[in-house]
C-alpha cells in the first residue's frame, strides 16, 4: 500500500541511502492482542476483508475452526485455534490472531532485493509497496513468522499492512475497530505495554502464573504484541515461535556473502587486468610455426 | 566454415554452437542473477524489462543453460580427464603465467587450467540447477520447507559467485592466449598455436594425419 508520499521512513529495502525521513516525529505504534480476552468470533478477519477489499475463494470444511486454513495473498489475518491440555489434564482452547508481527528488525525487508518494495515507517509499521515488488519470494525466506504470501496471479507478495492507510490518518486498524471484547488494542507502543502489564497482573492474580507479554527481543521487539496466559511456551499457540529471529542462513547470505561476493568478483577482474599489463598477451611466434611445420612434415601426413 | 589451408580444427561446428548457446545463457543469467543479488546491481533488471521480467525469465534461461551444458559435457569430457601431465603442468604454473614456454611440460588437447574450468562448471551447473528449482517460487515454492529454501538460496548464491569467478578466469585466459577466441568462433588454430600451447595434441594429430580436433576423427 502506498498512495501518498510519506517522508517518514526508517528503512527501505535494498537501499543503503537514507530514505526521506524528515517527517518522523511520530510515536512508535503497536497492536496488542490479548489472547485471554479473545472469543474467536473472527470479527477481525471480516473487518480486514471489508476494509482491504479482500475476498478469499470459498474453501471446504477441513475439520477445524480455522477458516480459511491458512494465510494467503487475500487472507492477511487469521484466527488460529489450538487445543492444549495442561499438566493437570485441563483442556484449554487457545485462540491466536495470526498475521504480520511488524518486527522492529524485519527479516522480509532485509532479504528483499528490490529497492523500495518493503519499507518501514517511523511509527514502526512494515509495509509492502506492491509496484516495486518483483515476486521473487525472498521475503518469505526472510520472515521468521511464515507470513508473506506471493500471489501466483500477479506475482506480488502480500501481508497485513497494519492498516497503514488508516493509521496514517489517525484511525485504528480495522481489526481493532471491529473487536467486540477489546482483545485487540492499538496505540503508542509504550501505552500498549503499560496496558499489557495491567492485564498480565490480572491474569497472574487469577492463577496464570506464567502470563506475560510476547514482544520477542530476537527481532528487536514487534509492533504486534500478544498477551499470552502461557508466555513461557508461545509455541502451544498454534506454533507461535518461541524465540523468533532472522534465520542465520539469511544473515549469512545478506550480511556476509552479498558484500564479499562483489569483492571476490572485483578481485578476479583486477587480477586479470594486472596480468594483462604486467605480462601481456601470449602470442604465437614465427619459430612456433616453423617447429610445427617440421613435425607435420616429418610425420609425412599434412592435415 | 571455410578453414584456411594448413590449419587445424580446434572445435567442431557442433561444439562451437553448443559453447555459444551456453555462453550466451551464462551472461544473461549472470546479469539477471546479480540484479537480484546485490542492490547496487539492481539496475541490470532494466536489461530484461524490469524486475518482474528478470525474476520470471532467469529460471527459464537456467534450464536452457543446463541442457546446453550437458551437451558440452558429452562433447568435452573425454579430453578433460585428469592425467599425470596436469600435475607437471601445474608445477610450472609460474612459467605459464609469465608467458615462458620453455620448461612447461607438453600437454594434450586441454591443460590443467582448462580442465579446472570444465570440471568446476560441471560441478556448479547442476548445483545451480537443483538449488534454482528449489527456490523457483512460482512452480516449486510449496514443494519444500522454507528452511530448505533458505539453504538452497544460500548455496545458489555461493555457487553462482564461484561460477562467475571461474567464468572471469575462462574469459581472461581466452583473451590472454592469442588465437583462442578464433578457435571457438571460427573453430581453427594454426599448427604453431598447437605447438606452443598443446604440443602433445599436435604430435597426435600429426601421427594420425588428423586435422583435429581429435585424433579419433579421421578425415
Amino acid at each position: 500500500m502506498s498512495d501518498l508520499q510519506s517522508q517518514d521512513y526508517i528503512r527501505i529495502s535494498a537501499s543503503t541511502l537514507t530514505p526521506p525521513s524528515t517527517r518522523r516525529h511520530e510515536d512508535q505504534v503497536a497492536k496488542l492482542i490479548d489472547t485471554s480476552r479473545c472469543i474467536g468470533c473472527k470479527a477481525c478477519q471480516s473487518a480486514c476483508m471489508e476494509w482491504n477489499n479482500l475476498r478469499q475463494e470459498v474453501g471446504h470444511f477441513e475439520g477445524s475452526y480455522d477458516n480459511p486454513m491458512d494465510l494467503s495473498p487475500s487472507v492477511w489475518t487469521l484466527m488460529r485455534f489450538a487445543e492444549w491440555e495442561d499438566d493437570k489434564g485441563n483442556l484449554e482452547w487457545l485462540i491466536r490472531k495470526d498475521g504480520c508481527m511488524h518486527c522492529e528488525d524485519p527479516g522480509c525487508l532485509k532479504a528483499c532485493p528490490a529497492p523500495g518494495a518493503i519499507v518501514q515507517y517511523a511509527n514502526g509499521i512494515v509495509d509492502f509497496i506492491s509496484e516495486n515488488c518483483i515476486g521473487c519470494g525472498y521475503c518469505v525466506k526472510g520472515c521468521p513468522f511464515d507470513i508473506p504470501r506471493v500471489s501466483p496471479v500477479d506475482h506480488k507478495s502480500y501481508k497485513c499492512t497494519l492498516c497503514s492507510d488508516r493509521v496514517g490518518v489517525g484511525l485504528e486498524p480495522a481489526c481493532v475497530k471491529a473487536c467486540p471484547t477489546g482483545a485487540i488494542m492499538f496505540g503508542a507502543k509504550t501505552d500498549m505495554k503499560d496496558w499489557a502489564g495491567e492485564r498480565i497482573a490480572d491474569l497472574k492474580s487469577r492463577g496464570f502464573e506464567n502470563a506475560g507479554l510476547y514482544d520477542p527481543p530476537g527481532v528487536d521487539g514487534t509492533h504486534v504484541m500478544y498477551v499470552l496466559h502461557h508466555a513461557d511456551k508461545p509455541s502451544i499457540y498454534a506454533n507461535l515461535p518461541d524465540r523468533p529471529r532472522i534465520s542465520p542462513l539469511v544473515d549469512l547470505w545478506k550480511g556476509v556473502v552479498k558484500p564479499l561476493s562483489l569483492v571476490g568478483i572485483g578481485f578476479a577482474v583486477i587480477a586479470g587486468f594486472l596480468h594483462w599489463i604486467l605480462e601481456g598477451p601470449n602470442e604465437v611466434e614465427p619459430q612456433d610455426e616453423a617447429q610445427a611445420a617440421e613435425i607435420l612434415k616429418s610425420a609425412g601426413k599434412s592435415p | 566454415m571455410t578453414r584456411p589451408q594448413g590449419t587445424l580444427i580446434r572445435n567442431t561446428m557442433a561444439a562451437r554452437v553448443n559453447h555459444w548457446i551456453t555462453g550466451g545463457c551464462f551472461v544473461l543469467l549472470m546479469l539477471s542473477g546479480l540484479s537480484m543479488f546485490h542492490p547496487m546491481l539492481f539496475f541490470l533488471d532494466d536489461l530484461f524489462g524490469g524486475g518482474q521480467w528478470t525474476r520470471a525469465v532467469h529460471p527459464w534461461i537456467g534450464i536452457v543453460l543446463f541442457v546446453s551444458y550437458l551437451g558440452l559435457i558429452v562433447q568435452f569430457w573425454r579430453d578433460n580427464l585428469w592425467s599425470r601431465d596436469d600435475i607437471a603442468w601445474m608445477m610450472a604454473i609460474d612459467r605459464v603465467l609469465a608467458n615462458e614456454e620453455h620448461g612447461v611440460p607438453e600437454v594434450a588437447r586441454f591443460n590443467a587450467g582448462q580442465k579446472f574450468v570444465f570440471w568446476s562448471m560441471t560441478l556448479l551447473v547442476p548445483v545451480l540447477f537443483l538449488t534454482g528449482l528449489t527456490i523457483w517460487e512460482f512452480y516449486f515454492g510449496t514443494y519444500t520447507s522454507i528452511e530448505v529454501q533458505r539453504i538452497a538460496l544460500l548455496i545458489h548464491s555461493l555457487a553462482a559467485i564461484a561460477a562467475i569467478i571461474v567464468w572471469i578466469t575462462h574469459v581472461y585466459a581466452a583473451l590472454w592466449v592469442r588465437g583462442s577466441v578464433r578457435a571457438m568462433t571460427q573453430g581453427y588454430v594454426t599448427p604453431g598455436w598447437a605447438w606452443r600451447h598443446h604440443r602433445k595434441w599436435l604430435r597426435r594429430l600429426a601421427a594420425t594425419g588428423s586435422a583435429g580436433p581429435s585424433p579419433r576423427n579421421e578425415r
